[in-house]
């Protein structure tokens, strides 16, 4: 049994976030980070991996660079990482990256006990598109949106977090699960895990790698293969600083109730 | 000094772990009250940093000097006293067993303290030798297959949560100054240790200081460590790895005042205008900012040394001394930009202030680090 995590590497939108004149986002100039939800993913790996000594193994798109993402992943507990990375890769949407990702992961191999665990979404592009995708173009049964997962035999019984409830899905193995903040809480690095992180194996798989595989269609992968087009970014104009009421009690509540009033709120 | 991929993740962890588990909360209870968090300590112990400068084969990290000082410098930085924590085991702790124990000695005691299962804490000064530790007093009398240990040591960082300390006792009474001294791992709960009450300390609050009392102590003989009589030199070699510690603690309490210092100087607003835009105020913290890279420089500088295997003896004692007194300087200036403020609990400062006292006090004031470095130079 193992499991493989897709992670990606996302430009830190806690700091100033910088566009490109065609508007796709300026990552050069950015920090990046590993995705929030992603971390939760591995998380979800490495809890399994602590139950029962399986493999844990990270997948990502992205330039050379992601490379130093797989290692901090390594650090925590990871024990492999695959790097998918390529000029005709670049620029990918969510259908062709799901499909060269999905590529990768196929032609490192899933085997009948597998799990494969992805972010809900990312924050570059809040989707939550890439994960259920890699599924489908895997053949594989996907439970999203996971707050919770158990262990039942050779299945696995996962709460799946609904705006209006939850849902509790039980799937068989192999599948792919999306993980949701409320899942788990991610580990740190250790100190030992990164004195041994960049002895770990690394495997870079280029165009060259992954060019015969049957999902892999130079016209529907990179920038020029891929179906979504950004028409225009731009920054939604601020809000107003708002009405701010002072005091309390019944006063104070007659005001407000005067301003819903007047604006047909309520 | 630029850090390769490996510091630099080694310093990304120490930093994010700080930031994040080092709550205002958790900062101000330990000033507070003085009291151990074991909560934290435990969560320390398994991110590896109470071992991160054992060997592997000791049960811990095995990470280098360069990886230990980022680690002191990070967390003294969010917080000094919770710093120490993870110190200890790494320095005074485990240095002398690291220098000096025997394979035994090793594998008995060091992977308990790397987990952070066990606290072993260091007992030097006596309250007639402090920076004159040749004036030790404590005895180690040879009886049978035991010593026995009489004496007192005082200001005994961590003592009044040890499971182990390691005691230098004369055992050569005819001996004068620092020959005749033995090291010895002494288990607090023997028949005849005691603790003193706790001392109530100006700054590091969190980490309990007291006197440890040895009224015929009955230790067996293998718990000498290292050579009979030749425990001084060790002492001295373990102090040298922990001023080492003790520099990158003083350059994260340095940092920490230039943080403040420079978010309250924005924030703050004076005359119409913000406090940074007056040139005493930028000057304060430009010569802040300058002094505090030049001490983390020395202590990188140190940390090379001795991963390299040099001689590193007046580098660390540059390092502790230049940085210790960094702290000082900065909390100095850091409490002077916020003025009233800074006099306040409330603000951060006031802690950092009482905390970079001890910089140029313990583990050889910087007065003993200027007569290392100047009988470096003149002893020759």
């Amino acid at each position: 049994m193992k499991i493989i995590v897709t992670v990606k590497q996302v430009p830190d939108t806690s700091g100033k976030v910088a566009v490109n004149p065609d508007g796709t986002l300026d990552r050069a100039s950015m920090q990046t980070i590993i995705n929030p939800d992603d971390m939760n993913a591995v998380e979800a790996a490495l809890t399994l991996k602590d139950q029962l000594g399986c493999k844990v193994v990270a997948f990502t798109m992205g330039p050379p660079p992601a490379e130093g993402m797989l290692r901090e992943l390594m650090a925590m507990g990871v024990d492999e990482g695959v790097l998918i990375s390529g000029r005709e890769f670049g620029g990918s949407d969510t259908y062709a990256t799901s499909q060269i990702v999905a590529a990768g992961i196929d032609t490192y191999g899933v085997d009948q006990d597998d799990i494969i665990f992805s972010g809900r979404q990312a924050i570059d592009g809040d989707t939550a598109q890439v994960g259920p995708q890699i599924a489908e173009k895997l053949h594989l049964p996907q439970v999203s949106y996971a707050g919770e997962i158990k262990r039942d035999g050779s299945s696995l019984i996962v709460k799946r977090m609904l705006e209006d409830g939850y849902m509790l899905v039980k799937v068989q193995t192999p599948c792919l699960i999306t993980c949701v903040k409320e899942l788990n809480e991610p580990r740190y690095m250790t100190v030992r895990g990164i004195e041994e992180c960049f002895s770990k194996p690394l495997t870079v798989m280029s165009y060259e790698t992954l060019k015969d595989h049957p999902l892999i269609d130079p016209t529907t992968i990179g920038l020029k293969g891929s179906p979504t087009n950004i028409y225009k970014s731009f920054t939604p104009p601020q809000k107003g600083i708002g009405v701010m009421l002072e005091g309390d009690g019944k006063d104070t509540t007659d005001k407000l109730v005067g301003i819903l009033s007047a604006k047909h709120i309520i | 000094m630029i850090l390769d991929a490996k510091h630099e993740m080694q310093r990304k962890l120490f930093r994010q772990f700080a930031e994040n588990e080092f709550t205002k909360e958790l900062q101000d209870e330990l000033d507070q009250t003085g009291e151990f968090n074991w909560d934290i300590h435990r969560k320390m112990a398994k991110y590896g940093f109470m071992g991160c400068k054992i060997p592997v084969e000791y049960g811990g990290q095995g990470a280098d000097y360069l990886t230990y000082a980022l680690m002191v410098e990070e967390l003294a930085r969010v917080d000094s006293v919770l710093s120490i924590y993870a110190n200890t085991s790494n320095s005074l702790g485990g240095g002398p067993l690291m220098l000096a124990g025997s394979e035994e000695q090793k594998k008995k005691y060091l992977p308990p303290i790397a987990s952070g299962e066990k606290i072993l804490v260091f007992a030097l000064t006596e309250p007639g030798a402090g920076s004159d530790a040749g004036g030790t007093v404590t005895t180690a009398v040879p009886d049978g297959d035991d010593f026995i240990l009489n004496g007192r040591k005082c200001f005994i960082s961590g003592a009044p949560v040890a499971d182990w300390v390691v005691v230098f006792a004369k055992t050569d009474l005819k001996a004068k100054g620092s020959k005749g001294i033995s090291m010895f791992i002494v288990d607090m709960k023997l028949p005849g240790v005691s603790c003193g009450s706790h001392e109530k300390k100006m700054g590091i609050n969190g980490y309990p200081t007291c006197d440890v009392v040895l009224e015929d102590v009955r230790v067996p003989k293998d718990c000498l460590v290292g050579p009979l009589h030749k425990g001084f030199q060790y002492a001295m070699k373990t102090l040298d790895g922990g001023r080492l510690g003790m520099a990158a603690q003083a350059v994260g309490v340095a940092q920490s005042c230039l943080d403040e210092a420079v978010k309250y100087a924005k924030e703050r607003k004076q005359f119409g205008k913000r406090i940074a835009d007056f040139q005493g105020i930028s000057f304060m913290i430009a010569e802040m900012a300058t002094e505090v890279e030049a001490a983390r420089q020395l202590v990188y500088h140190a940390a090379v040394l001795k991963d390299a295997g040099k001689d590193a003896t007046s580098a660390c004692s540059m390092a502790k001394f230049f940085a210790a007194e960094t702290a000082n300087r900065c909390a100095y200036k850091a409490v002077q930009i916020h003025g009233g403020y800074g006099y306040i609990k409330d603000y951060k400062v006031e802690r950092l202030y009482r905390d970079a006292r001890i910089c140029s006090i313990y583990e050889g004031t910087s007065q003993v680090q200027e007569m290392v470095i100047a009988n470096g130079l003149l002893k020759k």
